[in-house]
Parts: C-alpha cells; sequence; structure tokens
C-alpha cells in the first residue's frame, strides 16, 4: 500500500520533560520518526516542552513549538498551524493521551485532522483496564484476575475466589504508595484499609500474584494491511514482581524454548491483531516458571522504553518504520536501512547477547529506600553488547559509572551463609552482588532461586563468573586464563586487582599474545546478508570486522552513558550536534556510547558508533584500531572528561581546550592563581581531605559553608553546612566512595545566581545570552528555575558579567564551550564555578537565541573564529521575549527521597515557557512542569523562622486569589498577625485533625513547606513533604519558586502566545 | 578435547570437540534461528549435513524430548560457538551434551561461528570436516571433502513402512497420505489436530497404492537433499498429480511436485534456514514470517503458466515460495507452515488444506 497522499502537513506530540518512566528514549523514537516523516517529504510541526531534545530543533522539524504540552495549547497550534494529520505514538504515555483526549472531545475531528497511526479506538483497547481485559478473554489470551475495590469487605470477598497472594495497587496514588503484596487475610485488610485511603478516589485493585514467574516481553509491529512482525524478545533477568524498567534484561530470551517462544510470540501477534494497532507496540507477559501457564500483564500500544531497547539491541528501527507504516507504508514495502537489501518485514535475528542494567538514583537519594517494586525508579540505563552473556553483563556493569566494575564491588563478604541468604530476600539494586557472594560462600543453586525465583541458568552464568574471580586470585595468570577472562570481558583493572600484577603488566602480555578486542556488526541478519552499517560491538577472540579507515580527518567524539541525575539528555544532545557539525566539515566521526534511550546510539548518526562502556580501556581498544585523528570530550559530560587523561596517554589530540585547562578550572589553587590574576572576586574557601581540615576551613570562614567534591557534576555530594557536626556528616557521605581529589569548603554567599555558556575561539567570545536564577543561591543551579533573559539585573552586572566571562575563558584558554556561574550581590558579580566545557542549559539557550552553539563550538575547535562564522563577538542582543525554564522531579517514583531543594541536583528533567511577557512565560513553565491551578483553592504553609517574613507577602497574594490558607502553629500566628487569615492544623504528632489528614483529605493544591536550615532532620516535615507527592499535590521547598507560582498565577488567563522556535 | 572444522576451500577453524567422539565429512550450512535447536536437530532434512547455529548461546535450556520432531537426531554434525553448561527448563530431560553423545553426533564449540557464516554467504555451501585428529593433512582431506556429495539421502532418513495416526478427538472424517520424504513430526500432528486421520507412506510407495487407500488428500513431506536424485518418486508424484486429490505439499514435497509438472530447481547460493524469513502471498499481499530449512528453489523463470503459478515469494530476495496448479487442487510451498522450530504465522494453511478436501477446491 503507498503512502496516503492526503498526509502533507503532520503534528508530532513529544514525551514532554524527562521523568523517571519517560525518558531520553522518546526523544530518540521523536527525532527518528520526524526525520523518517521529512523523507517523506512532509511538513512536519512538532509540539514538545522539552527544551533538551534533539527533536526540538529547527532540523529536525519545520515548525517547533516548545509549549506546555496540554490539550488547549495544541487545539491553538492546531488551529494556528492547520496540519492534516496528528501522530500521538511516539511522544510515550504524555502523547498518547493528548490525542486521545483531543479525539474524544471531537476537536480533531471539527478541524479535519486524521489520527495517524493507531485508532482510538485500540488505545481505548488497550489502555482501559476493563475493556483490556474483556478484548482478551474474547480472544482467549489469559490476564490475571483482578479487580476494582472501594471497600475492605469487597477485597476480602474478591481474595477469597482467586486466593492469596494477592497484588493491591491503590488508584491515582503515585510512586505505588500504599500498595502491597498481601500473603493473608490480615496482611489485606491492614494494607486494603490504608491503599484505600491514600487513594484519591478511594480505589484499590486487588490482582492475583505473579510474582516470581518469569517476565517476558515482545516488541511487535504492524502495518495497516495487518502484517504483523516480532522485532525482538526480551527476557527479564529478574523475574515479575520488579518494573521491567529496573530490570535486569537481556535479548533475546535465554531460558525460553521454541515452544514457549513461539507460543507467547503468537500471542503478542493475536494480541496487536486484534487490538488493530498499526505501528510499534509492546505486550509483556509473565510465564509461569514450570508451567506452559502465562499471563498478558500489560501492552503499550505505542512506541515505549522497551522498544528503543530493542530497536538498539536488533538494528530495526522500529520509530522511523512506525512512522512510515502511520504514512500507509506496509513492511514489505519499507527497506531495512542497516542491510539495505532486505525489507522492514523480516523478523531481526540476533547472534550475539544483550543486556540492559538499570542506572538507579540511590546514589542521589540516599535516604532513599533502595528496594526495586512495580514502581520504576531508574532514571536511565545501559546496554552492552557480547557473544556471550557473562561478556555482555560485565560490560553493562562498567558501564553504570556508579563505581562499579565487577560482581566484587559491593562488598558483602562479611555476611554469613544464613545472613546472605536474609539479604537475598531483599529486592534491591545489589541483589546480583548478593548472589555471587552467596555463590562464593557455597549456596547452592536451588537456594538461591527458591528466595530470588531468578532462573537457574542466570544464577549458573554468575556462577561462572565468580569461579573465574576465584581462578584469577589463586591463578598463575596463564596464557589461556587470560584469554578466557578477557572473553568473559573482565576489564584489566579487576584483572589486576584479583591476580596483583599490574595493569600495565597485563595489557603487556595481552598485546603481547593477540589478545584484543574485536569488533563485530550489528546487521540485523545474523550475517545471512551483508550489512554496511557499522555498528559494532567488541568480543574477544574472534575475527575483527571493523574496517579501519584512512580519511583524510577523523574524529572521536565520546558520548556521556546513562541518563542520571545531573547528567541528562543534555549531552547527548550535544555530542550529537558535535557530530553532525564535524561531519558537516568533512571529517569522519565515531561515536562510543552505551545508553540506549539516546539519539547518539542510533546507528545512522556518526559514520560508526561503538556500543561500548565508557572506560579507558574500552575506549583504547577503539582507538587501536580506528586511530582517529583527535577527539573530543567536551560535549559529553562528565563522563566525557573523566577520559580526557587516558586519551592523551593513547596518543589522541583532545581537540578543543587542553586537559591542563580543564583541570586548572577544576583545581582549587590553579583557579584561585587564574581568578587572582584576572581580578574576579569569589567566595573564599579552602581545600580538605578530612573531616577535621574541613571543620577547621569552615570556622575560618564562619558558617554556613558549601562542602562538595571537585570534579562533579550536578553538585554531587553538595551541601550547606551550619554546623561542625553537619561537616562530620557530609564529609562522611563524601568519603564513603574514595574521592580521588580535595573537597572544597566555600563561604556560602546569598545572592541572585547568573549563569552563562559562551563559546571561544581562542581570542573572542560569543555569549547568546545571560541566564538568571529565580532560586538564590543554594538552590542547585540544575533545580532552579532559569529565565532568560535576565530580567532583574543591571546593564552594569550584565557588563561585568560579560568581562568575566571574557577573561576567564581567555585566562583558561578555552576553544570551544565554557558554562560559568555568578552570584550578583547587588552590584557585586562573584564567580562560583567555571566547567570549560559544554552544560546541561546548552540546548536551551541554543533553542531560545537561535545561536547553534554546539555548531559553533565544533566550527571553532576546526579551527574557525567566531567572527569567520558570521557572529559579532560579545554579548548579543537579548530577545524580546521570555524563555523560562523549569525544573521537573520525579520524587513521587523514588519513595523515602527527600524533596527539598539544596546545593545536591534533584530534578530529572526540565520544560520551558517561552511567551512575550515574563509572567505569561512563567505561567507555561509551570504548566508545563504539570503544575495547573488552582483547582481546590486551598493550600498548606508551613515554614521555617527565617521565612515568616516572606511567608506573608506570599500568603497574603495566594488569599487574593481565593485561597484558603492553613498553616502549623507558629507559620499560622505569623500570617495571622500579619492580617493573612490562616487556619491553624496540629503537626502529625498531635491529635487529629492534622495536617497529615489534611494533605489525605485529597483537597489541597499546594503545601509550602520550607525546611530548616541545613538538612532538615524533623521526620514531620519530611512526611509532610513525602505525603504531599504521593498523593500527588504540589509541594514547594523554596520561597522564591512560590513567590514565582503566585506570579504566574496571577497572570494567568487561558489564551496563549505562541512561538515557533524554529524561526528564533 | 581440540577439534577442527576444516572446509573445503582449506579453511580451518579450532575449537573444542563436542558430542560424539568421531570424524564427520558432510555438507556445511547455518541456521539463523535463536531457539528450537532440537528441532533443528531432529529435523530429517538436514540429513548429511552439519548445522552451525547463528545464535551464539545453544543448549540453555536443554533438551525437552517431546520437542523432537522425528525418533532420532539427523545432521551430520553441530557447530555452536559456545554449548550452555546448565540446562535450565521445567521439562528438560537432558544436556544437550548427553544427548549428542546418546545421538553419536560430533560437534565443534568455541569457534567464531559469525566468520564462518559470513564465509559460507561469500562463498556459498561448502563440504567440510569436524576432526580432533591434530595432525590433519590439509592435501589429504580436501580432495575428499571436494567429492563428497549428500546423495540420496531421502531413503535414509524415510519411514521403512506404512503406519497410521488416528486422530483421537473431534475427528472431521478425513484421511490424509503423508508421503513421508524426511517428514517432521508436526506435519502430521498439525493434521491430526485438525481431525484428520494420516496414514504416513514410506517415500518410495508406489502412486497406485497410495490411490488404493482412496485418500481424502495427500500431503507430500518434507525431506533433505537435491530433488532431482528423487527420480523415481517424482514419476510417481506425476502420477497423483494427474488424480483430482487435493494435494498440500512442503518443501521438499513442494520441489518434487514442480519437477513432476515440467518445472526446474536449482541450488542456491548458501539457502535459506532460519525462522524470520518474510514470504509474501501473491493473492492476498500479505506478509507471513516463516520457518525456512531449503538448500534449492524452484526455478520461477522455468514455470509454464498453465501448470503452475507463483503463490508465495521470499520478500528478502524474491524466490519462490509456493506454487498453486492451474484447474488442480494442489498448491505447495516452500516454507514451514508446521513451525517446529519458528514462527506458527502460516498454520492456516492445514486448515486450507482441509478445506480443499472438504468443499472440493482451493478455498
Amino acid at each position: 500500500m503507498p503512502k496516503n497522499p492526503n498526509v502533507k502537513r503532520v503534528l508530532v506530540i513529544g514525551s514532554g520533560p524527562i521523568v523517571i518512566g519517560q525518558a531520553a528514549e522518546f526523544d530518540y523514537a521523536g527525532t527518528q520518526a520526524c526525520r523518517s516523516l521529512k523523507e517523506e517529504g512532509m511538513e512536519v510541526i512538532l509540539v514538545n516542552s522539552n527544551p533538551a531534545t534533539i527533536m526540538t530543533d529547527r532540523n529536525i522539524a519545520d515548525k517547533v513549538y516548545i509549549e506546555p504540552l496540554t490539550a488547549g495549547v495544541l487545539e491553538q497550534i492546531i488551529e494556528k498551524e492547520r496540519p492534516d494529520s496528528i501522530l500521538p505514538t511516539l511522544g510515550g504515555q504524555a502523547g498518547l493521551n493528548l490525542g486521545m483526549e483531543l479525539e474524544e472531545s471531537g476537536f480533531l475531528h471539527s478541524h479535519n485532522v486524521r489520527l495517524l497511526g493507531t485508532t482510538a479506538a485500540t488505545i481505548k483497547k488497550a489502555e482501559d483496564r476493563q475493556e483490556f481485559k474483556d478484548t482478551m478473554e474474547k480472544i482467549g489470551e489469559p490476564c490475571a484476575a483482578s479487580k476494582v475495590v472501594e471497600s475492605v469487605k469487597d477485597g476480602v470477598a474478591f481474595t477469597n475466589t482467586i486466593g492469596y497472594p494477592v497484588v493491591l495497587r491503590p488508584a491515582y496514588t503515585l510512586g505505588g504508595s500504599g500498595g502491597g503484596i498481601a500473603h493473608n487475610q490480615t496482611e489485606l485488610e491492614s494494607i486494603l484499609e490504608n491503599g484505600l485511603r491514600l487513594s484519591r478516589v478511594g480505589q484499590v485493585l486487588v490482582e492475583r500474584c505473579i510474582a516470581g514467574w518469569k517476565e517476558i516481553e515482545y516488541e511487535v509491529m504492524r502495518d495497516g494491511a495487518g502484517n504483523c512482525i516480532t522485532v525482538c524478545n526480551m527476557e527479564n533477568i529478574d523475574p515479575v514482581g520488579v518494573h521491567t524498567g529496573d530490570s535486569m534484561v537481556v535479548a533475546p530470551s535465554q531460558t525460553l524454548g521454541d515452544k514457549e517462544y513461539q507460543m507467547l510470540r503468537s500471542s503478542a501477534l493475536n494480541i496487536i491483531n486484534e487490538l488493530e494497532i498499526t505501528g510499534g507496540c509492546n505486550v509483556q507477559f509473565a510465564l509461569h516458571p514450570t508451567s506452559f501457564e502465562y499471563c498478558v500483564i500489560e501492552v503499550n500500544p505505542r512506541v515505549s522504553r522497551s522498544s528503543a531497547l530493542a530497536s538498539k539491541a536488533t538494528g530495526y528501527p522500529i520509530a522511523k518504520v512506525a512512522a512510515k507504516i502511520a504514512l500507509g507504508y506496509t513492511l514489505d514495502e519499507i527497506k531495512n536501512a542497516i542491510t539495505g537489501k532486505t525489507y522492514a518485514s523480516f523478523e531481526p535475528t540476533l547472534d550475539y547477547c544483550v543486556v540492559k542494567l538499570p542506572r538507579l538514583p540511590f546514589d542521589k537519594f540516599i535516604t532513599a529506600k533502595r528496594t526495586l517494586t512495580t514502581q520504576m525508579k531508574a532514571t536511565g540505563e545501559v546496554m552492552s553488547i557480547c557473544d556471550n552473556f557473562e561478556g555482555a553483563l560485565m560490560k553493562a556493569i562498567r558501564s553504570l559509572e556508579q563505581h562499579v566494575d565487577c560482581l566484587l564491588s559491593y562488598d558483602f563478604s562479611g555476611l554469613s551463609g544464613e545472613d546472605l541468604k536474609e539479604r537475598l530476600r531483599i529486592v534491591d539494586d545489589q541483589r546480583i552482588y548478593v548472589i555471587a557472594e552467596a555463590l562464593r560462600k557455597g549456596i547452592d543453586y536451588d537456594t538461591i532461586h527458591e528466595i530470588t525465583m531468578i532462573d537457574h541458568w542466570f544464577i549458573d552464568k554468575i556462577a561462572i563468573l565468580v569461579e573465574m574471580e576465584q581462578a584469577l586470585k589463586t591463578g598463575p595468570l596463564t596464557f589461556p586464563l587470560l584469554k578466557e577472562a578477557k572473553r568473559m570481558e573482565f576489564p584489566d583493572c579487576v584483572i589486576s586487582r584479583l591476580t596483583g600484577i599490574g595493569e600495565e603488566e597485563i595489557k603487556k602480555m595481552r598485546y603481547d599474545n593477540g589478545i584484543v578486542a574485536a569488533y563485530k556488526m550489528v546487521d540485523t541478519c545474523a550475517a545471512e546478508f551483508e550489512a554496511s552499517t557499522p555498528y559494532y560491538y567488541s568480543v574477544y577472540g574472534s575475527e575483527n570486522e571493523a574496517v579501519k579507515t584512512d580519511p583524510p580527518k577523523k574524529v572521536l567524539v565520546l558520548g556521556s552513558g546513562p541518563i542520571r541525575i545531573g547528567q541528562g539528555i543534555e549531552f547527548d544532545y550535544c555530542s550529537v550536534h558535535a557530530t553532525w557539525a564535524f561531519s558537516k566539515a568533512g571529517y569522519e566521526t565515531i561515536i562510543i556510547n552505551n545508553n540506549p534511550e539516546t539519539v547518539s546510539t542510533d546507528f545512522d548518526i556518526a559514520d560508526k558508533l561503538y556500543f561500548e562502556p565508557l572506560t579507558p580501556e574500552d575506549v583504547e581498544s577503539i582507538v587501536r584500531i580506528e586511530k582517529p585523528h583527535g577527539a573530543v570530550v567536551q560535549f559529553g559530560g562528565q563522563t566525557a572528561i573523566k577520559l580526557t587523561e587516558s586519551l592523551m596517554k593513547m596518543g589522541v589530540p583532545i581537540w578543543g581546550t587542553k586537559a591542563e585547562d580543564v583541570d586548572a578550572a577544576e583545581d582549587r589553587e590553579l583557579f584561585d592563581k587564574i581568578l587572582e590574576q584576572t581580578g574576579i572576586p569569589r567566595a573564599a574557601g579552602g581545600t580538605v581531605y578530612t573531616a577535621e581540615e574541613a571543620k577547621q576551613v569552615a570556622n575560618r570562614l564562619g558558617y554556613p559553608v558549601l562542602v562538595r567534591p571537585s570534579y562533579v557534576l550536578g553538585g554531587q555530594g553538595m551541601q550547606i553546612a551550619i554546623s561542625d557536626e553537619e561537616i562530620e556528616e557530609f564529609m562522611e557521605i563524601i568519603n564513603r566512595i574514595a574521592q580521588d581529589h580535595p573537597i572544597l569548603v566555600d563561604k556560602y554567599l546569598q545572592g541572585k545566581e547568573i549563569e552563562v555558556d559562551a563559546v571561544c575561539d581562542g581570542t573572542d567570545i560569543l555569549i547568546p545570552g545571560i541566564m538568571e536564577h529565580i532560586e538564590r543561591t543554594g538552590v542547585h543551579s540544575g533545580d532552579s528555575i532559569s529565565v532568560y533573559p535576565a530580567h532583574t539585573i543591571t546593564d552594569r552586572v550584565k557588563e561585568k558579567i560579560g568581562e568575566y566571562t571574557r577573561r576567564l575563558a581567555k585566562a583558561l584558554h578555552v576553544k570551544g564551550l565554557i558554562n560559568i556561574q555568578f552570584i550578583a550581590i547587588g552590584e557585586e558579580v562573584y564567580v562560583i564555578e567555571v566547567n570549560p566545557r559544554s552544560s546541561r542549559t546548552v540546548p536551551y539557550i541554543s533553542k531560545v537565541t537561535g545561536i547553534p552553539i554546539v555548531d559553533l563550538a565544533t566550527e571553532v575547535i576546526i579551527g574557525k573564529t567566531i567572527r569567520e562564522l558570521g557572529y559579532e563577538p560579545g554579548l548579543q542582543q537579548e530577545a524580546d521575549y521570555f524563555a523560562v525554564k523549569m525544573p521537573v522531579f520525579s520524587f513521587e517514583k523514588i519513595r523515602g527521597a527527600e524533596i527539598s531543594l539544596g546545593p545536591e541536583m534533584k530534578s530529572t528533567g526540565e520544560c520551558l515557557g517561552i511567551a512575550k511577557t515574563f509572567n505569561e512565560a512563567l505561567y507555561k513553565a509551570f504548566l508545563g512542569a504539570g503544575v495547573d491551578l488552582p483547582r481546590h483553592k486551598q493550600m498548606i504553609i508551613t515554614v521555617k523562622d527565617a521565612d515568616k517574613g516572606e511567608a506573608v507577602e506570599i500568603g497574603r497574594r495566594f488569599e487574593k486569589l481565593g485561597y484558603k490558607i492553613y498553616a502549623t502553629r507558629s507559620t499560622a500566628a505569623a500570617l495571622n498577625e500579619a492580617g493573612v487569615k490562616a487556619r491553624k492544623v496540629n503537626k502529625i504528632s498531635q491529635e487529629s485533625p492534622t495536617v497529615m489528614d489534611l494533605i489525605l483529605g485529597h483537597r489541597i493544591d499546594l503545601v509550602i513547606d520550607t525546611p530548616t536550615q541545613g538538612r532538615d532532620k524533623s521526620r514531620d516535615g519530611f512526611l509532610i513533604r513525602r505525603t504531599a507527592i504521593e498523593t500527588g499535590v504540589n509541594c514547594i521547598t523554596a520561597m522564591d519558586t512560590a513567590r514565582a507560582l503566585v506570579t504566574s498565577m496571577e497572570n494567568a488567563n487561558g489564551r496563549f502566545t505562541l512561538i515557533d522556535v524554529a524561526s528564533i | 578435547m581440540k577439534a577442527f572444522l576444516i572446509l573445503e576451500d582449506g579453511t580451518v577453524f579450532e575449537g573444542i570437540h563436542i558430542g560424539a567422539d568421531k570424524e564427520m565429512i558432510s555438507e556445511i550450512v547455518f541456521n539463523t534461528s535463536m531457539a528450537g535447536y532440537l528441532e533443528v536437530l531432529t529435523d530429517p532434512s538436514y540429513a548429511g549435513q552439519a548445522v552451525c547455529m547463528t545464535y551464539p548461546l545453544i543448549g540453555n535450556y536443554g533438551i525437552c524430548r517431546e520437542d523432537m520432531e522425528s525418533k532420532q537426531a539427523w545432521p551430520a554434525g553441530l557447530i555452536v560457538r559456545e554449548l550452555s553448561r546448565l540446562a535450565s527448563n521445567f521439562r528438560s530431560d537432558m544436556t544437550i551434551q548427553d544427548f549428542l553423545m546418546e545421538q553419536g553426533i560430533p560437534g565443534i564449540a568455541g569457534i567464531d561461528t559469525r566468520a564462518l557464516t559470513k564465509l559460507l554467504r561469500k562463498k556459498g555451501t561448502m563440504n567440510g570436516m569436524i576432526t580432533s585428529d591434530e595432525s590433519y593433512h590439509l592435501d589429504e582431506i580436501l580432495p575428499k571433502l571436494r567429492a563428497y556429495t549428500t546423495g540420496n539421502v531421502v531413503e535414509k532418513v524415510t519411514c521403512s513402512h506404512k503406519y497410521e495416526i488416528t486422530c483421537e478427538a473431534d475427528a472431521i472424517g478425513k484421511r490424509v497420505a503423508l508421503l513421508d520424504f524426511g517428514s517432521k513430526e508436526n506435519i502430521a500432528r498439525s493434521l491430526v489436530k485438525r481431525g484428520c486421520d494420516v496414514t504416513v507412506y514410506p517415500a518410495f510407495t508406489k502412486a497406485e497404492e497410495i490411490l488404493a487407500d482412496n485418500p481424502d488428500g495427500i500431503m507430500l513431506s518434507n525431506g533433505p537433499g537435491d530433488p532431482k536424485e528423487c527420480e523415481g518418486v517424482i514419476q510417481e508424484i506425476r502420477k497423483l498429480y494427474e488424480t483430482e486429490i487435493p494435494i498440500f505439499a512442503i518443501c521438499l514435497g513442494h520441489q518434487l511436485m514442480a519437477l513432476a509438472t515440467g518445472a526446474d530447481t536449482f541450488k542456491m547460493k548458501y539457502g535459506h534456514r532460519g525462522g524470520n524469513h518474510p514470504v509474501k502471498d501473491l493473492k492476498t499481499g500479505k506478509v507471513y514470517i516463516s520457518s525456512q530449512n531449503h538448500g534449492y528453489v524452484v526455478d520461477m523463470e522455468k514455470l509454464d503458466p498453465d501448470v503452475a503459478v507463483p503463490a508465495f515469494v521470499n520478500v528478502n530476495d524474491g524466490t519462490n515460495e509456493g506454487l498453486s496448479y492451474v484447474g488442480k487442487n494442489i498448491f505447495t510451498v516452500q516454507y514451514h507452515p508446521e513451525a517446529c522450530p519458528g514462527p506458527q504465522d502460516s498454520g492456516y494453511l492445514f486448515d486450507r488444506f482441509i478445506k480443499m478436501m472438504e468443499v472440493g477446491e482451493d478455498a
């Protein structure tokens, strides 16, 4: 079926800010889809509130709207742009829901817009719990028995019909709060009662418990003519009970025979056919471990996180094909881009093994519960490919960049056999290390399997790795042993630790004996057809397929690894743009990265893609073959920067800013010297290694002080300390991980925080714009609301910032990008931090100013000057509109995480509000972040003493908006005294009704809760904030944020000005 | 113990010996299925061939005897990247290592199966030897390898005498004569499951004998080797063609019917073996993912359109995947609707065959 000629202008909906469960994979899918649509001559209109994405680039879509993803905004865009079609299935759940809302309201119909891809009826069938169950029943596909109940009595009665244990999931609570597994009536009654209370609608789903079954997923494609294929299947190493996003996953399935494999495959096709999905779809199954019984867990009628993983695991571009299907093509008309010979109607077959591991944020949220449940907690993931499972697992572990490189990386050797058995019951991110230790202690497979329900096959594979550790430890390190260890991808550093032989010596032994990495191709067809796409993974002991090319100019671009808090999608944006810019300038480009969710790991971005861990050894193996002329590290975040020294040792020149200059910005003494030379003031401070030294410095400076490790992104480990006790606590936390570099202790200055990104060509600098933070210093820049152009600072301060930026860039010999954070106190400007590399704000500032600074930085690195590129150096003219970047958090997903903001970054994503006035931009930004107020016009204020004055002002403004204010004792007193009517409400420990009861009444819009100085140790405040977040109540922890919110609400009106960012 | 895979072009792969302790010479082919190694091992169509599995991890779920596609294993050898030391499946009866020993099949593990596959793709199917003799001499071996032919392997794999499988439940009263050229058991199972009684005949049964039993339909099975070696069988099939009895043929059966009606077959460069091949139904335009195992194919160029027309083609390379016989109740496919291993998407073809028997025309 040829493409539908009536489709010419397509509106694509993105997925909005990055949150846990909806991350970079949708930028990947959306970007691929948009490119695919443009390839077909479509005019693409894109809407996404997330400015850090590649899909919102002017070269990806024709019209780009970075606007809040609400039905109202979409309607306005449709009225303005008049698309003939809308594609909602590539923007995650957010995009899908919006598409449905517009369809159901009749808006699409009345505006002659057709819904491309899957129809509304189909989506309803897949998403509505009851309709889905009915549909599955109709076609004989089993689901786990379940029922929505509204009383404990009904819950008990239903459970009696299906038997214990049952899973309980309260409706409309976030983060799975109030849910759990009940094994008997007592547990059921207790959990159910609590769950019904927590649920906003008083409903709890009671479901047969299938925890412990194998969890298997199929990625399925179907075209409009009904042709179906499965792209790949995946097996979760963690059985049902852990969200697939948090599971260790292997592709293809390893423990399924053809009978099980085909049974589930046929079921997946049966389902996609009945639902009449056109495009991509993901079907999740639970398979009983000792029978053929299975249940359909869930169907996602759209491109998902799993489909991004499947695309990278197989080389089959699901989103691209889904977009073509949406235009009317059938699978047998779409060419397989990897082979160029076969068609999209063929099923990829793998001749390697893929392992995905989640990147969990427990290093950021140290108070959070590490346990893994059906609520996803991972912020990102890594994938690795090898020709054996052991190797794939080892590579995936070291790709995580969490100070782990083998199964010994978490030490459980202190636990006895009995302790280990108990520990195995805890399902958390360390379970695999516990299993390894259990095997070391001789606990048998059956016992481990009975406790964890992890398949024997995987346990055996872990045992093989443990046996290798043992062999290396007891060794002599013979040539065959070394060869076997490398086949399993033991890195040299681990072999060195286990054998006691130096790493260099091991490397030499390898090279002398020809034990070097070889590269194989991901080709979708297990070598059956010739493929020309250089998408490689490493193996040991095989023929090398990577051909060294000899172009005149060849550059290595290092990616940024898994998405984590503090190092997100922005760096993928930078890496991809740098790659494109190098390509345009005639360079052969090579990307190394290990993140399956990103655009950079799409096989057609760089000339060559190496899907590999980003460690010195793995990079060196690639360098040995490719011999690039140079490498750029300034675009890949800290992951790439960390590789600088190793690359230099390998003899690869670092292009752009020199390594020693990067060091100068991070090294306290060197940097102080530069500041002195350039005459730029900064907060006083010192460098320390121990808590004693830290206390000395702090007392010399006077509290409060800022404590942080050097060489980190996202303010990891950064804290404001107000006492010696806190210094001790924070130093203890920081030093839990061995620090290669000193720890910095600075006087904490409170002022306005300003941020600039600039390009420097060695002589001139170009500053696209100055950004100003709404929150005072003390809140991490990534968690602050950022405004462009800076509108509350004087021209004099702006000039100073421009001048300081120029001086610093020159003193540091920056070639490429530099990011600087300043504090402005009155007319004084202090520098906080300089990063001679790309930053989180690069995509945002590029888009809102229309100045493509990554491209410019790349050109500068190649040797062009800013003037040659057609720009007048210096601070560029300010725009005549405002752009507000709003951080977005995923606190509801991480149980037990402290939500109050501080110097350590906690947000997972961001969205943008752009408008002619500051107030509208602010309102849009809040709306984009999901803050859509007012609803019930009731709020709670509980602030620390220092904030009471501001609370009065803010409270008064909310009161004017019609808000009924509740406040805890002293806050209420302060408000009432100042004439703001506040109802006193009891603390949690006092008698009912307490602040907690109020929140659980589900009639509260907003909680403003500022924690006491330093770390809030009061359980009360913590509980209030957590409960608010988990029941979906907006919770603000900084007075500046609260003021911004009330300002935006005062200026709200339904109509928006729309700005096509592509035309800036 | 070390083992060597020596190819007729002189390439030698060194690996580890697995399975029975013996030497073998055969044709070397590769299969791209990611699961289903037992079904592959027990598919009689692999007689005279050693199979290289392109998926590197084999044996993970052990051997579940009830999944065997015939009473024994047929390939001359097995070539894998890695055999799992643990068999993990609730139905597993034994490890694949033990099974290879029991069945007397030698093999080699630990070789770069992808490199071997690429070689076969480039140079075409080759003959080869698996040996654990470290003092091998290529000069002696290579001529032997070049001289090897699979010969008429159908003789080896067909049943020795006629037998019946009766349907136990929901019988529809149709009797199918199944000509066993090396039939996978799931062909008979697929028919029995649909309510047919099946009588299985040895490959060299005379047409008259089959017709004398008065079947409602005739099924020509899959099987190994070059179809042109089966001269006698082809003549008998011609006689079956002349009758009005509905005929459904799979793989070798499909090729034999083509040869019996004047068409031609040729050997493909490296064949189709795997579970991911797209075939397109030319009548409906629909594409199905199929299970395949064939090294020969019907030459579409030489088809007489008055006798047979293409019904299915391979989407990847455009080769013939099925024929519909003009004016006859006969349709034949090159691929495996009985699956095992592989996708079950084409099971509907058995229903079509049954409908043909019921209404007497191609439904």
